[in-house]
């Protein structure tokens, strides 16, 4: 059995609209190990949440489309499975938590019938079984009386508590894989801090990798082993959690740390943003899609695209023409060398 | 307030990414609606209908009752009563007389034509009359909620609970008598027309009325009140341009079911008398003789009626999807 | 009920004991939204208490954080203090200046304070000039029927200020200010960012030059670089026009960056007060212990060695409050018997700080 457990290979996912091809994941790479936690962060229109969604072949064709790349997940080619193979994986092998609870669970059933139709899909075990294990997964999450809880309806449980259904739900048949899409941007901070900490014990216990999707960076601060970090449908950096939080050597992940309000930071007088917004996804700038809110650009840069490549640190990668020679830990935001 | 904020340096910047040319709401409209095949058919067809009906009487020479002067012109085309062997004054369709003549010789088609006066007017002016009372009273119910929206919705519940044939057809005999009345409000279709717009401003009403309980609360409403706009301004240039989609949509489908009221109205004998043309006048007329093989009369008056309510629909549609604010295009 | 008396920093009084370098006071504020039943008679069968009895000054020239999760009444104190909410109780008094012609001719500015919860429609019109408010949502809070020009103008208009040219001309100096090009007066809503539609709100807020400003979760909705912006736009707007900010957020590492003082609100009730350093160095109430060790850190060491103190259960709904301190169905210090029984007050602790508890204990969190 090898170690990676999920490898992504130069994905592209375009989605054809009103106003032009929207290249929302555009050449995408990455493996994730198994028992690996992690987190993929960028600002919104950065392509995280399409790569998820591509990962679990939910792309609709035909506005959506994977245009090239490949999606390798234990073996298989997951671009490439049939439909009612794909089903098997998607839900058992690899499940999805989604941002807003109250929309991904269906209002008309209780959440026993649908826990329970989950679980008689992927695993080969009878209805009262199910209804067992669907009681034992709602314990697992830590909902209070679990097996009458089966047969309320999801407005009866408030914000937190079908979060906590959903990660029952998505944890129920055991998956290899667990992918969060901003599982708690929804939630307020002490539920979030809750849910976050479950989700790590419950991963943890069964060994299960875990993909998280936050813009949050404290939260992938406590939650995860490795960070990609996306802008404008590309990975511009990549490592372990520490590497990218206290050594960035990406101009955008440097930017995107400098911009954030800490709690433990006494008020500085000005942040140290990014300046600029995010490139129209459908009008990408030549070159590095970066370069006209980077303080570093240089010609280059408007020429040619950078690919992720290694840095001075094993395991660290970084998309960047300047990575080698900038080191942006010595730069403060009064100086930015030009 | 002095010129420029000390310290904004990445302020220019914050205004990238606008395109060089302003697109209006009116411009995605227009894009949009040109891309909805049917309604664009149907645009053509209603400007066209209207042409014809409301401007080519009087540039043509085409008599309402245009009798077919010479009925043996035509010798060959002339039809007997296969029970007498007479000459029949109805002639089928000829090149001169495209959709033939009726029973007692007039031309069908400038019959159709200028029946098809009392349906667009009909339809319009019902389509104007629901459009006005609904908004005005569903404006006020829904931004006023308490007394208001109860009086008004109670009243609304009784016009929708109204029967609508039966009272169209009781009160389209007796307000011609109504010796107060102008003369023109006596003439059938417009008696028609302001019956079915009393009788049909409810629905509009209660859509206007949800429309405005949502905008109400809407974020950009209380910033106006924040901005001290006093409730006519709040109404009328805040949130009522947020709800014209709605309107016009309800409004197009309302001026498709008038028509048709009209017609059947007409058909059953208590709407527009004759010897004035009106499709469903006409449809009665020629439903009559259509099982002794004259079919030319029926067909052309209900043919006019269906395609117009067709198209008057496509429209509402591609207005709708025109119009529908969750099409928006996003900036992501 | 709070009954501590009137100090710099939490009060309760009437308008004629508030120092100078106060622009608000709210008093004993309650805000009740009815619950009713029934279809043909309404009745009303109980009330939701979402803001109940707070009191609370702002100073010129300061930013008050006020703090909570969903559901605490933050936003709906924001909406009294506004008066797009009418307060059910209490008064918001507000040190207005206004112009009043002299005996030699002239005019001066002289400064007075009113009750904006029971001011009359005149008088709150006039005071619309001086309080303004920046919504949370850059989406829903700007009319998408309305061009930008139309948006920032509206103001204006509807207090007659200046000819429709000197309108047009102000609002390009806004749009300069809050750095949106003026080129930009006849584009709609829908064609800016996020990022920049929150700058339009702001000069919307800015047109008639207030001296205070509600600012309901400005940042929320925004991208965390374009957070950081914004951020910055509203620092150097404070210190080039001197304005006073109200400052209602969820996200406390963003209150700690903007507030000078930070209230914490739990289930319509002020539980804790102080200047931010105190409030975030040396927190007292369990509450705020709670939320503070919630709310995660950018630094994997740091995050990952610190003791997070896990609240039980949800929020109880604010038609139903526990009796007794309302947070004692979760709080991991509750005294039964005491907890539940007694309503602890805002009581002072130290300089400016004011706990709501009756075990009260400083507790570094990070």
């Amino acid at each position: 059995m090898s170690d990676v457990l999920l490898a992504v290979d130069d994905l592209r996912t375009y989605f054809a609209t009103e106003e032009g091809v929207v290249r929302a994941v555009d050449g995408v790479s990455f493996t994730i190990n198994r028992g690996e936690r992690r987190g993929v962060v960028g600002e919104s229109g950065s392509g995280k949440s399409v790569t998820a969604m591509s990962i679990m072949g939910l792309i609709e064709p035909p506005a959506g489309q994977i245009v090239t790349g490949a999606i390798d997940f234990d073996g298989l080619n997951l671009l490439e499975l049939p439909e009612d193979e794909m089903r098997k994986v998607r839900g058992g092998r690899i499940a999805m938590i989604f941002q807003d609870p109250m929309t991904s669970l269906n209002p008309v059933y209780t959440i026993g019938q649908q826990l329970i139709e989950t679980i008689v899909l992927h695993q080969n075990v009878s209805k009262s079984a199910a209804r067992e294990i669907a009681a034992q997964s709602l314990a697992d999450v830590q909902i209070p009386y679990p097996a009458s809880r089966l047969d309320d309806f999801p407005h009866q449980f408030s914000g937190g508590m079908r979060q906590r259904v959903m990660i029952a739900m998505g944890l129920s048949c055991n998956p290899e894989l667990l992918i969060a899409d901003e599982p708690t941007t929804a939630l307020d901070v002490t539920t979030q801090a809750q849910i976050l900490d479950l989700m790590l014990a419950l991963a943890d216990d069964r060994g299960t990798s875990v993909l998280l999707i936050t813009h949050d960076l404290g939260v992938v601060a406590g939650f995860c082993d490795t960070v990609q970090v996306m802008y404008a449908g590309g990975i511009v950096e990549s490592g372990s959690a520490s590497d990218i939080f206290y050594d960035p050597k990406h101009p955008y992940s440097w930017g995107l740390l400098g911009s954030m309000t800490r709690l433990d930071a006494a008020q500085m007088h000005r942040l140290n943003s990014v300046r600029g917004a995010p490139p129209s996804v459908i009008n990408l700038p030549e070159g590095c899609r970066f370069r006209p809110r980077c303080d570093f650009a240089l010609d280059v840069c408007r020429e040619r695209l950078p690919l992720l490549g290694p840095s001075d640190v094993e395991g660290h990668t970084v998309a960047c023409h300047r990575a080698a020679e900038l080191d942006l830990k010595l730069v403060t935001s009064e100086g930015a060398p030009r | 307030m002095s010129n420029g904020a000390s310290g904004i340096d990445e302020s220019i910047d914050a205004a990238e990414g606008i395109s060089a040319e302003p697109v209006t709401q009116w411009d995605l409209f227009r894009t949009r609606l040109a891309r909805h095949k049917q309604a664009r058919i149907a645009a053509i067809f209603l400007a066209l209908l209207f042409a014809i009906v409301f401007v080519a009487p009087f540039v043509t020479c085409a008599e309402r009752d245009a009798y077919c002067g010479k009925l043996l012109e035509h010798p060959a085309t002339q039809l007997r009563d296969p029970e007498n062997g007479l000459l029949l004054v109805q002639n089928p369709p000829s090149t001169t007389r495209p959709f033939g003549t009726d029973d007692i010789g007039r031309d069908v088609l400038s019959r159709v034509i200028h029946g098809g006066r009392a349906s667009l007017t009909v339809g319009l002016t019902t389509g104007l009359l629901v459009a006005t009372v609904g908004t005005i009273v569903g404006a006020l119910a829904g931004y006023y909620p308490g007394a208001v929206d109860q009086v008004l919705m109670r009243i609304v519940d009784v016009i929708l609970g109204l029967p609508l044939l039966p009272v169209a057809i009781v009160f389209g005999s007796l307000v011609p008598q109504i010796p107060v009345l102008p003369a023109f409000l006596k003439e059938g279709a417009w008696v028609i027309a302001f019956l079915l717009g009393i009788l049909l401003w409810g629905g509009l009403a209660r859509i206007v009325r949800a429309e405005f309980l949502s905008l109400r609360e809407k974020e950009f409403v209380e910033a106006a009140r924040a901005a001290g706009s006093n409730d006519r301004r709040i109404i009328f240039r805040h949130i009522l341009p947020n709800a014209m989609s709605p309107i016009i949509v309800a409004t197009t489908l309302v001026v498709g079911t008038a028509i048709i009221i009209e017609a059947a109205l007409s058909f059953l004998g208590f709407g527009v008398r004759p010897p004035t043309p009106t499709w469903g006048g006409m449809s009665a007329a020629g439903a009559r003789v259509a099982t002794k093989g004259f079919w030319w009369e029926f067909l052309a008056s209900s043919s006019a009626l269906v395609a117009t309510v067709l198209a008057v629909n496509f429209m509402g549609d591609g207005l709708r999807d025109a119009l529908d604010p969750t099409q928006t295009i996003e900036r992501k | 009920m709070t009954t501590g008396k009137i100090t710099e920093y939490v009060a309760d009084g009437g308008p004629e004991d508030m120092p100078e370098d106060v622009l608000l006071r709210v008093n004993h504020l309650v805000k009740e939204f009815p619950i009713k039943r029934g279809i043909f008679f309404k009745s009303q069968v109980g009330a939701v208490q979402a803001v109940s009895d707070i009191s609370f000054q702002v100073r010129k020239g300061e930013t008050l954080g006020l703090v909570g999760e969903s559901g605490c009444g933050k936003s709906t104190t924001a909406r009294c203090v506004m008066r797009l909410l009418e307060p059910t109780e209490g008064q918001v008094y507000f040190r207005r200046e206004r112009e009043v012609a002299t005996a030699d001719g002239g005019t001066e500015v002289v400064s007075d304070v009113v009750d904006v919860a029971s001011a009359d429609a005149g008088t709150l019109r006039a005071l619309r000039r001086q309080i303004q408010i920046v919504f949370q949502d850059p989406y829903a809070s700007l009319n998408p029927r309305m061009t930008v020009a139309g948006i920032v103008s509206e103001p204006l208009i509807v207090h007659n200020v200046g000819t429709a040219q000197e309108r047009l001309e102000k609002v390009k100096e806004l749009l300069a200010v809050v750095g949106l090009s003026p080129e930009h007066t006849n584009r709609y809503p829908h064609e800016f960012s996020g990022g920049q539609r929150q700058r339009i709100g702001i000069a919307r807020a800015l047109a008639l030059n207030p001296r205070f400003i509600v600012l309901d979760e400005p940042v929320s909705a925004l991208d965390v670089s374009i957070q950081a912006q914004v951020l910055n736009l509203l620092q150097d707007l404070q210190e080039e026009y001197g304005l006073t900010y109200l400052f209602i957020a969820h996200d406390l590492s963003v209150v700690r960056h903007i507030s000078d003082r930070v209230a914490v609100m739990y289930l319509g009730k002020i539980v804790e007060f102080a200047e931010r350093d105190t409030l975030y160095d040396a927190p007292m109430h369990p509450y705020t212990h709670a939320l503070l060790s919630a709310v995660p850190i950018p630094d994997p060491e740091l995050e990952r060695s610190r003791e997070r103190i896990i609240l039980e259960g949800d929020i109880p709904s604010p038609a139903d409050p526990p009796p007794g301190c309302r947070f004692n169905t979760r709080c991991p210090i509750a005294v039964q018997g005491k907890c539940d029984v007694d309503e602890p007050l805002l009581t002072q602790m130290g300089e400016g700080h004011w706990v709501a508890c009756h075990f009260p204990e400083v507790k570094k969190v990070f």
